[in-house]
């Protein structure tokens, strides 16, 4: 638990201006945004608001932490699926299977699905479930030091086993289709207006709460060890911390995260399918983080929105368009921008004020720089001369 | 023991096609720390030669496709190596996420050439039967892709083990650092590792043309199928590849044949993390001091 505590305090000019652009941030989601959009933007911000709220996971584990975790939309779509699969009983009522069943003639309701009856079973489940995962498969994987791009390469193939899985057990999980048709949570008509903008707000004050929360983290003398495991993980270990815990830690957190978006964008794009959880979504997912600046946690919410807004607004005038734009942006933001959107308004405020980017700025280090990437560069072991014949 | 041996030959068949795929992974990750997504358009590349070939050649362009597929699977690589790649030695997973983009502009490439739809290449008709071999029968496309195959893999072996180049590129495999201060151009083997690597897919992707259609998405489908024979075989290794890659397609094969499709694929994966408990760094491994 020691690990929990604060780390350093931040200078207190820093940190009041920080709080300041907290209280903005705060009042433009919260106001602005709901007087400024339409019913229908607004509930598309709620849904990049949900991918945001990954995003701050993919941040501690991939900018803070240095795992590149290709595999997100397993830890969504699980908690996605909780949720979608109460919504689905609630809806059937008592006794009743939900209607794809009945169409892929399964009788009697899967075991799995039993408990997902109660809520107060499926909301911890889109959350623990995808813990639960993280934590074992990276437990596993951390153990014996698998890291890199290996976790990465394992992530995805996660990612893609779980999606033909689901598309293969048309009776358990929808199919391709997935589980849509919602009509009421908790009682409230999921197509009424007025119950959209409420859970845009839910959706934001969520994504306030967890930003806080994963801020704590990052500063704590935990996220300093984080940091500190993606610069140089045998020096954390040499120095008497054990990786495996850090780094399964901060993974299982951004499946928490992971889960609990998708139980909120269950209600509020209403529907969960295989589409969602695969290779590609979950890469999607990242791109946003790359785009605001990993190491960031503010950028990688910047990022997330952006790049979904972009994604709306470029598929609604030319389909094509999007997936060369994606694809560019890819090549562009690593290659020329590491830093993302934060290092380069870093990098051309300090220009401007004619100041030297500060090291600890994370604009000039790429986020992932895994020292001794080659195995040949490890420095060789000294020859003694001194003292010859 | 019909059926055994059936999924003994569909499962051969996968391997196959994966060790194609893999032998170019496992030399530009083990070579040069590059994690090349784009490898799966190269394969499209090969198996989109082989479409636009059999127009003008009529049916016996599959085997001219061969190596005008290799030529141009091999250029396209050698491109994204020299423009983009070689920028980002040093920061493997940042090259993940590049080629990544590369290969989504590269997919839309190919539905804007050749149309959303898949098309399909006519096998030469000496490829339409099949051979008996005790009771069952092996389709001559299996054959045909077990024997190219066999072939590409004895040719790089001997390329690797037999010619000078081969003997640089091992050279760097193994050192970088000291190949480079022995007077070896690195650039030079990391460019003709590339290009080789790149132009196998596009074999590849013309052998599975004969397995079926051609669409834009042909290669994504292979392509994490043949990362994880590169993190089974371990880095760098033609023997680990090989072995890898008959491994994962029969355990494929036959736990598709005992339970579902869907099933088979979480298999394999829990199976690939329960042996990564054991051999944490695949079946071969290269000794070095280095800590890492």
């Amino acid at each position: 638990m020691s690990l929990l505590l604060r780390g350093p305090r931040a200078a207190p000019r820093r940190s009041r201006r920080w709080w300041l652009g907290f209280g903005l941030a705060m009042i433009l989601l919260l106001v602005v945004a709901p007087l400024a959009l339409s019913a229908f933007r607004l509930s598309l911000l709620s849904k990049y608001l949900c991918f945001a709220i990954v995003a701050l996971g993919i941040d501690v584990a991939w900018g803070y932490g240095g795992m590149l975790t290709l595999g997100q939309g397993v830890f969504f779509g699980i908690g996605g699926y909780a949720m979608g699969m109460y919504l689905k009983l609630h809806e059937a009522g008592a006794g009743h299977l939900p209607d794809f069943m009945s169409w892929s003639g399964v009788e009697k309701l899967p075991l799995v699905w039993k408990p997902f009856r109660y809520a107060w079973v499926a909301l911890p489940a889109a959350i623990l479930l995808p813990v639960a995962v993280a934590v074992g498969l990276g437990y596993l994987i951390f153990r014996q030091r698998v890291r890199g791009a290996y976790f990465a390469i394992l992530c995805q193939a996660l990612a893609a086993a779980f999606a033909i899985w689901l598309v293969g057990e048309q009776g358990l999980t929808g199919g391709t289709n997935g589980l849509t048709n919602f009509h009421e949570l908790f009682g409230f008509k999921l197509s009424d207006p007025a119950n959209q903008r409420s859970l845009y707000f839910v959706v934001a004050g969520t994504l306030l709460g967890l930003f806080l929360l994963a801020r704590a983290l990052v500063q704590s003398r935990y996220g300093r060890l984080l940091v500190a495991v993606r610069d140089g993980e045998d020096r954390v270990r040499f120095l008497g911390y054990n990786p495996l815990v850090v780094k399964t830690l901060a993974f299982a957190f951004s499946a928490a995260l992971a889960g609990l978006a998708g139980a909120l964008f269950v209600p509020v794009v209403g529907i969960i399918s295989p589409t969602l959880v695969d290779v590609v979504p979950s890469l999607e997912l990242l791109i946003g983080v790359a785009v605001g600046g990993r190491g960031t946690l503010y950028g990688a919410i910047i990022g997330a929105v952006a790049v979904n807004w972009a994604k709306t607004g470029l598929s609604e005038h030319f389909a094509s368009g999007w997936l060369y734009f994606q694809g560019a942006l890819f090549v562009l933001v690593i290659v020329y921008a590491p830093g993302g959107l934060v290092g380069l308004w870093r990098k051309g405020r300090d220009a401007v004020l004619g100041r030297r980017t500060s090291r600890t700025d994370g604009t000039d280090r790429t986020g992932l720089a895994v020292p001794a990437v080659r195995p040949e560069t490890a420095p060789a072991r000294r020859v003694e001369l001194t003292g010859a014949p | 023991m019909h059926v055994a041996l059936a999924q003994l030959v569909t499962g051969l068949s996968i391997s196959a096609v994966l060790l194609l795929i893999a032998l170019g992974l496992t030399f530009t990750f083990g070579q040069m720390r590059v994690i090349n997504m784009a490898h799966g358009e190269f394969i499209m590349a090969g198996a989109y030669t082989a479409y636009m070939l059999q127009g003008p050649l009529g049916h016996q362009s599959l085997l001219v496709a061969l190596p005008v597929a290799f030529v141009v699977a091999g250029a396209i690589g050698l491109v994204l190596e020299r423009l983009l790649i070689r920028r980002l030695y040093g920061r493997p997973l940042d090259t993940l996420l590049v080629t990544w983009g590369v290969s989504l502009i590269l997919q839309q490439v190919a539905r804007d050439l050749f149309g959303a739809p898949n098309v399909e290449v006519r096998a030469p008709t000496w490829l339409d039967g099949g051979v008996d071999v005790g009771g069952i029968t092996i389709g001559a496309n299996r054959l045909f892709i077990m024997a190219i195959v066999v072939v590409s893999v004895t040719a790089i072996w001997f390329y690797l083990t037999r010619s000078p180049q081969g003997r640089r590129t091992r050279a760097v495999v193994e050192n970088r650092q000291l190949a480079a201060c022995s007077g070896i151009s690195t650039t030079t083997v990391d460019q003709r590792t590339f290009f080789i690597g790149s132009g196998l897919a596009g074999v590849a992707g013309v052998g599975i043309t004969l397995l079926g259609s051609v669409g834009p998405t042909l290669g994504s489908n292979y392509l994490i199928d043949a990362f994880l024979v590169v993190v089974v075989g371990g880095l760098g290794h033609l023997r680990g590849a090989v072995l890898a890659a008959i491994g994962l397609g029969l355990l494929r094969a036959y736990v598709e044949y005992w339970s579902h499709a869907s099933i088979a694929r979480v298999v394999v994966f829990l199976a690939i993390v329960a042996f990564l408990q054991a051999r944490p760094q695949g079946l071969f491994v290269l000794k070095t001091r280095s800590l890492q």
